[in-house]
């Protein structure tokens, strides 16, 4: 497989992850799914009803993808772990979203209590993706900790405006030595595709496709933003000039 | 410091003069600014709001979707006892109302248990007339301990306790506290509250805060809409909410809306809350409060419900009985009646006709427990 996301021992094709909490039904997922090329989807473990055949969210996820159950909901690293123990032992598989998540107005991450969740779930052997605010020291205790990637968010959870945090991001990017997923605040596709053309890894993303007037076409409008963001970061953006060249050197006649 | 303080400041504002001063250009103002600060709610509120109705749905509609998306929780009231050792002029259970009062046994808390689960709810609101004798804060432990084998989310109507009580509820698997002010306005609080224990009006509005000091994850308030001027009591409801919610970030605060009902006796209130009134409530909580659930129970008609789910609700209960041990048996005294008496089923099509997605479950008890 040419350029793969690499994650917890999985190659990924797709850069795009998508989220499953704002439909207006389940059963839009799978074309969602479908439409959207993604491989991972994220669930809430609040909202997983295993005796519920008819309202459970699992039975309308395909076989094929990459579940990331995440921890919405914690308040505290103790909440989010015993969430995570909680998705495995439902069958969810061993990848987890860490959500610590202290400030109901804003759903701003707490990137303290996350480190320590982070901590105690990769060494029972969890992949863990957590979700954060993108500060460059954490990010170094999150890889230290045995993250697998890094989310941080472009903007406040269903915000759609957009990407808030870039230069932020884009040091995390250069630095932090793992990869990075823009998660939360895209809204648009030329957002995710400039988080792609930055260098990003992936994108996460839920409100702008599940509340969009179309979110199968939506979803499509993703796949190629996401796409062609990466293949533009791949090729190697050109430098921007602040200046026009000049097109004979300034100072030539120095070496004259 | 407490709310209460807040509050004694925020009555010295002349409400009645205040009302008729707001004009277009402030509900405007209000309307086009992202984070609202109390004079734009005092104009939301205001008779000049009542003009921009559709002008205030349609953003409430918007911040709704972005932060809620098109989901709609789902829960149902339980009511266990409806011992009270209060009078309230406006409730059926107060004290001076003679009827066979009833107090489920464990066994009947179950078999209600099993009855509501099996219609796939899994919020539960177990509610008990206010009587620290008849059913003490060790009851609703053991019901409680009952009702989590069958629910995966448990808030709790009784009478206010105190910090220790609700921890210690908290701790046994409790996430959610709902209690009501039902008036904020002082005067007519006393007037209304003619005996027992909840005449302590600073006893009852600062049980919320200490719910919040208490660990549970939602915390629920309301005034009783009609008891006083709606405006008013919005007003001082929706400040309330924003107290709780700067000093406990961790906390969901929700607000309810509720309209006073018929009931046993034959008070009538001084003030009648319009269905535009609802409308006008509902969506300056909304826009004031961006992230806060908004509760719809069953006190509306159906036809009004099912308006009222695109306009900022965000909870409401379904398949509702007022009665105690009312979803296993009949003959219990209601509390109030119900509008809407659809079942689940319905309730859920309805959702789902109206574009919207019923959540029959949204949290986990994450208390540890013996019986786990
Ligand atoms: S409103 Fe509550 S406290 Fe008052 S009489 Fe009714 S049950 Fe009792």
């Amino acid at each position: 497989m040419q350029d793969a996301l690499h994650i917890g021992g999985k190659a990924l094709s797709s850069r795009l992850f998508i989220g499953t909490g704002k439909y207006s039904r389940n059963t839009l997922i799978p074309e969602v799914i479908a439409r959207s090329g993604s491989e991972v989807i994220t669930v809430a473990l609040r909202r997983v009803d295993p005796s519920s055949r008819e309202e459970n969210i699992l039975s309308h996820i395909p076989q094929q993808m990459t579940l990331l159950p995440n921890t919405s909901g914690a308040r505290t690293a103790e909440e989010a772990v015993r969430i995570a123990r909680l998705a495995r032992a439902a069958g969810m598989g061993n990848w987890v979203k860490i959500e610590v998540i202290n400030d109901q107005r804003y759903l701003l991450p707490d990137n303290l209590e996350t480190i320590r969740a982070t901590e105690i779930l990769a060494a029972e052997g969890f992949i863990v993706l957590p979700y954060m605010s993108p500060d460059l020291s954490a990010a170094f205790r999150l890889r230290d900790a045995g993250a697998a990637a890094v989310m941080p968010l472009g903007a406040p959870i269903g915000s759609n405006r957009g990407l808030r945090t870039k230069e932020l991001i884009s040091i995390l990017i250069e630095e932090a030595g793992l990869p990075v997923i823009v998660d939360a605040g895209i809204g648009r596709p030329s957002e995710a595709a400039e988080a792609m053309e930055m260098g990003a890894a992936a994108v996460l993303l839920n409100t702008a496709i599940a509340t969009a007037r179309d979110p199968l076409g939506m979803a499509e409008a993703f796949r190629g933003a996401v796409a062609a963001g990466r293949q533009a970061y791949l090729a190697g953006l050109g430098p921007i000039q602040q200046e026009a060249e000049a097109s004979s050197p300034l100072t030539g006649f120095l070496n004259v | 410091m407490s709310f209460y303080e807040s509050l004694m400041i925020l009555e010295r504002i002349p409400f009645k003069e205040l009302w008729q001063k707001y004009t277009r250009e402030d509900v405007m103002r209000a309307l086009a600014k992202e984070k609202l600060d109390k004079e734009d709610l005092l104009a939301l509120l205001s008779p000049a709001a009542g003009q921009h109705l559709e002008e205030m749905a349609r953003k409430a509609q918007r911040i709704t979707r972005s932060h809620f998306g098109h989901a709609v929780q789902l829960f149902t009231p339980m009511y266990v006892a409806d011992y009270c050792v209060n009078h309230c002029t406006y409730c059926s259970f107060s004290a001076i109302h003679d009827f066979p009062r009833k107090k489920l046994t464990l066994e009947e808390v179950e078999a209600e248990a099993a009855a509501i689960a099996s219609t796939g709810l899994r919020h539960i609101l177990l509610l008990t007339g206010e009587s620290r004798k008849d059913s003490p804060v060790g009851y609703v432990k053991d019901c409680v301990k009952v009702l989590r084998k069958y629910f995966s989310s448990i808030s709790i109507e009784v009478n206010p306790l105190s910090m220790e009580e609700y921890k210690e509820l908290a701790d046994a698997g409790v996430d959610g506290l709902t209690l009501f002010q039902e008036v904020y306005h002082q005067e007519t609080y006393s007037k209304l509250h003619v005996k027992g224990p909840k005449r302590n009006f600073r006893a009852r509005l600062d049980a919320p805060e200490r719910g919040c000091q208490a660990g549970f994850r939602s915390v629920n308030i309301g005034a009783l809409l009609g008891l006083y001027d709606w405006r008013q009591e919005a007003f001082m409801t929706a400040m309330h909410a924003s107290y709780l919610q700067d000093r406990y970030p961790g906390c969901e605060i929700s607000l309810s809306p509720p309209r006073f009902r018929p009931y046993l006796g034959s008070f009538n209130p001084e003030s009648d809350v319009t269905d535009r009134a609802l409308v006008q409530i509902i969506l300056a909580y909304r826009l004031f409060l961006p992230r806060s659930g908004i509760t719809l129970s069953t006190r509306e008609p159906a036809e009004l419900r099912d308006r009222l789910v695109h306009l900022g609700v965000t909870k409401m209960s379904a398949g509702v009985s007022t009665e105690v041990g009312g979803h296993t048996s009949d003959g219990g005294t209601p509390q109030f009646e119900i509008s809407d008496s659809r079942s689940v089923p319905e309730i859920r099509d309805m959702l789902y006709s109206s574009g919207l997605q019923p959540v029959f479950k949204d949290w986990d008890i994450l208390a540890e427990s013996s019986m786990r």
